[in-house]
């Protein structure tokens, strides 16, 4: 039997031919949206050029050559040079290392968070949620960027006051999103039930309403890593999150603003970088919403 | 002798998936004058999918073929979307099964009678007020001036109905389509709100089409039963002889049936003869 | 097997379910028969354990019921759901919704029970790793009720089961549970709306108007119309009138 084959078959012999038919399935639905699959496409070409970014380029993104700052791009450095004569090709895929790493980060701390913190208000509602949302209202008023300015006035400036400033205001969204999701679920028969094998509510938030509440969480990430990318790079450009030499690409934009009129492509080409992945990213979620949506399936 | 309300011959209608073409309706036809048309078949027969054609109100996904499709003369195959929304609501109207996804919920009764009434005839507010508590009345509602400016949630489903229903009569169409009116409602409102629409339907001369997966509710409400199976019209007959179907799948239908009067145990089952859906 | 006594359950300021009292013997079929509103599933949740604020005094197999109950009343009563879609999860394969009963009780031997259950419930062994969406209605509520039979209950809710089948399907799932029934010797509390259902499978019917049981009777009666209370008359004859026209 193929694999194709194996994959789509009517007839599964295990859980495991199962989920993979599905995850198969929902696979070909995703591909046959251009714009999304586009949009993977980029995400793991930038991603996958930052981790070879030593087998890129030779160039050493912080070796400055200062009799030739400025230089318009050439056969020799792709992107020319920025202000101190630093390969601006080396620094843009080394940079994409920090930027691409910072968004991970983010999400990988706040996408769990968010999800269980939601879950579980959702489904034990009463004090629990009131509690919870509260606690959830507090952290959404604050405004990101001014967050984050206090947090580097209170520790120092650096990625990682940036990652845990943006993480601190990034989670409440997921925890509405998810909390919002369980109180559709919470009703249905299945999760009744499920109630009525005795089993505990860890269990039965764990293992039947989070695998549902997942989908939701995971369109609005990708959706949110460009507006991360944005936040990160934004506090780079304040001075606020990578601090230079760093080839974050939002310090390099900040570091090289002044030179837009007559090097223009010493702060545009970060600019580009910044606005592809964003792109990339966005176009990535819709794709991921269309096909976890639970109406379409 | 007029034109029939409505003539089909051969309909077909397909939908495209990732496997291939599936078709949804077989070549269905039909035609129907002044009376009361019932179309009985189980979840996937075809049957709703076969009545909106008429309107053209299929999914966007779906492709409509047929050899003749026309209303009171009009040629739906080829009508223009204008005409269509002449026809729509306006000649014929189609009630569904849900009041609740069917009506506005955050317009009053009233106001969506009353726009549907203006939308076809030309009158002005107070007009629209008066017909709009003429309907009511016609739908028998009791106190429709305070019905009238309730909203659709403070309704219970049989009054959802009758509102409906007197919203898809406003404009005084010629054809209704009734499409599972009450699979949503209790067995006493049920009976009320079939009553009902039979009086009102043979009162203003218009023709009926009755879809229901309810053999013997079709049967007593209406003039000619037509049953449906996987795309295709198994039978066709009066509705007083349904006793007598002939094709072994409506007496099977009719048998599996639990019922007060006859008992019997175990409930005879349909044995599907795949040579139905060929 | 059952009792039920003045059993009342509020729902803020109405109360769905006004001192309903009724036995069930055990390996007999009780059915509740009454329009929406009339509080039927609501007396079969509170049986459940589904909702805990009711009053009154539920027994069954002689340990008085409390408002939380324990994994052992939920090996002893199980229930099976209206909307065959709706009671199972949409990202678990039958295998995994059948086996969740076992996992959480601690039944080992789970493949065997599983493939013994398929067959119980007449569903074919490809069926076993399909997803809900990929069943018809009539095979999702046969994983209901095989999912119902998997840690051996003795008593079986059924809240509305056919309502939502053709009625080719419901002929089926009917006959299924009259099996089922006689095989494992059941007793079955079985609530609905249409008056001939329940009649096929319950010799004893509480018929339930707001809130209320109005009349407590035997099949026998009802079919010979010899009702007392004016809701059975008028559930009966609408019955009857759709069986003679047909």
């Amino acid at each position: 039997m193929t694999s194709r084959a194996w994959l789509l078959t009517d007839t599964p012999s295990s859980r495991g031919q199962a989920a993979w038919g599905r995850r198969y399935r929902a696979w070909l639905l995703f591909r046959a949206n251009g714009l999304a699959f586009a949009g993977l496409i980029t995400v793991l070409i930038l991603i996958v050029a930052s981790l070879a970014a030593p087998l890129l380029t030779a160039q050493d993104p912080n070796a400055q050559h200062l009799a030739n700052r400025l230089a318009f791009p050439s056969a020799q450095h792709w992107f020319g040079t920025d202000e101190l004569g630093r390969d601006l090709y080396a620094r843009i895929l080394y940079g994409g290392r920090i930027t691409l790493g910072m968004v991970v980060a983010v999400v990988g701390m706040v996408a769990p968070v968010g999800l269980i913190v939601g879950c579980v208000a959702g489904y034990l509602g009463g004090r629990a949620d009131r509690l919870l949302m509260r606690v959830t209202d507090v952290f959404l008023a604050f405004p990101r960027l001014i967050l984050a300015l206090a947090f580097v006035a209170a520790l120092r400036p650096g990625i990682s006051s940036a990652i845990f400033a943006i993480a601190l205001t990034a989670w409440p969204p997921y925890a509405r999103l998810a909390r919002a999701d369980t109180l559709t679920i919470r009703n249905a028969d299945f999760i009744a039930a499920v109630r009525l094998t005795g089993a505990a509510a860890p269990r039965i938030v764990l293992r039947h309403v989070m695998p549902l509440a997942v989908s939701s969480v995971i369109v609005r990430v990708t959706l949110d890593m460009s507006g991360i990318i944005l936040t990160a790079a934004g506090l780079g450009f304040l001075g606020m999150g990578a601090q230079p030499p760093m080839p974050e690409w939002g310090t390099m934009i900040a570091a090289t603003r002044g030179y837009i009129l007559e090097q223009w492509w010493v702060p545009t080409i970060p600019g580009i970088a910044i606005f592809i992945a964003a792109l990339a990213f966005n176009l990535l979620g819709d794709g991921l919403r269309d096909i976890l949506d639970p109406k379409q399936r | 002798m007029t034109a029939p309300l409505v003539e089909m011959a051969g309909l077909r209608v397909a939908f495209a998936t990732p496997t291939g073409v599936s078709e949804a309706v077989r070549g269905v036809s039909l035609t129907l004058g002044q009376e009361k048309l019932g179309i009985v078949g189980e979840s996937g027969s075809g049957k709703s999918l076969t009545a909106r054609a008429i309107l053209r109100l299929l999914p966007r996904t779906a492709r409509l073929h047929a050899d003749r499709l026309a209303f009171d003369g009009i040629d739906i195959l080829t009508a223009s979307e204008r005409a269509m929304r002449r026809i729509r609501g306006r000649r014929a109207g189609l009630i569904l099964q849900d009041p609740k996804f069917s009506l506005n919920p955050v317009m009053t009764i009233g106001a969506q009678i009353a726009e549907a009434w203006r939308d076809h005839t030309k009158g002005s507010r107070r007009t629209a007020r008066e017909a709009v508590v003429a309907l009511l009345d016609q739908v028998r509602i009791r106190d429709p001036g305070r019905v009238a400016g309730l909203y659709p949630h403070e309704l219970s489903g049989g009054m959802g109905q009758r509102v409906m229903i007197a919203m898809m009569l406003a404009p005084d169409p010629e054809l209704l389509i009734a499409d599972e009116p009450t699979s949503a409602l209790d067995a006493t409102v049920q009976a009320e709100i079939l009553r009902l629409i039979e009086d009102l339907v043979s009162r203003r001369g218009m023709g009926l089409i009755l879809i229901s997966h309810d053999l013997p509710l079709v049967g007593h409400f209406c003039d000619r039963v037509m049953v449906m199976y996987a795309g295709k019209v198994l039978e066709e007959l009066p509705a007083g002889e349904l006793a007598r179907a002939r094709h072994p799948y409506t007496r099977g239908l009719l048998a599996c049936l639990p019922s007060l009067t006859h008992p019997r145990a175990p409930l005879a089952t349909l044995s599907r003869d795949p040579a139905w859906a060929a | 097997m059952i009792e039920v006594e003045d059993l009342r359950v509020r729902f803020g300021q109405t109360e769905a379910v006004r001192g309903v009292s009724f036995e069930v013997a055990e390996g007999a079929s009780f059915g509740i028969v009454g329009e929406s509103g009339s509080g039927k599933s609501t007396v079969l949740r509170a049986l459940s354990g589904l909702n805990p604020d009711w009053t009154g005094h539920m027994r069954v197999a002689g340990l008085t019921l409390g408002r939380r109950r324990g994994r052992a009343f939920f090996r002893r009563v199980q229930m099976v759901f209206q909307d065959p879609y709706g009671s199972l999860h949409p990202r678990q394969t039958v295998d995994r919704a059948l086996s969740e009963p076992l996992l959480v009780h601690g039944l080992g031997d789970i493949d065997r029970r599983v493939e013994r259950a398929l067959i119980e419930v007449a569903l074919p062994p490809e069926a076993r790793f399909r997803y809900p969406h990929q069943l018809s209605g009539g095979q999702r509520q046969r994983v209901a009720i095989a999912r119902a039979l998997m840690a051996e209950p003795g008593v079986l809710l059924l809240d509305e089961p056919t309502s939502a089948l053709d009625v080719s399907v419901q002929a089926e799932v009917l006959n299924l549970l009259a099996d089922l029934q006689l095989r494992r010797g059941l007793t079955y509390v079985l609530v609905s709306h249409n008056l001939p259902v329940v009649a096929h499978l319950c010799p004893l019917i509480g018929v339930m108007q707001n809130g209320e049981m109005v009349e407590q009777i035997g099949f026998e009666d009802l079919r010979a119309g010899r009702t007392r209370h004016p809701h059975t008359a008028e559930l009966r004859a609408l019955s009857v009138e759709l069986e003679e026209a047909g």
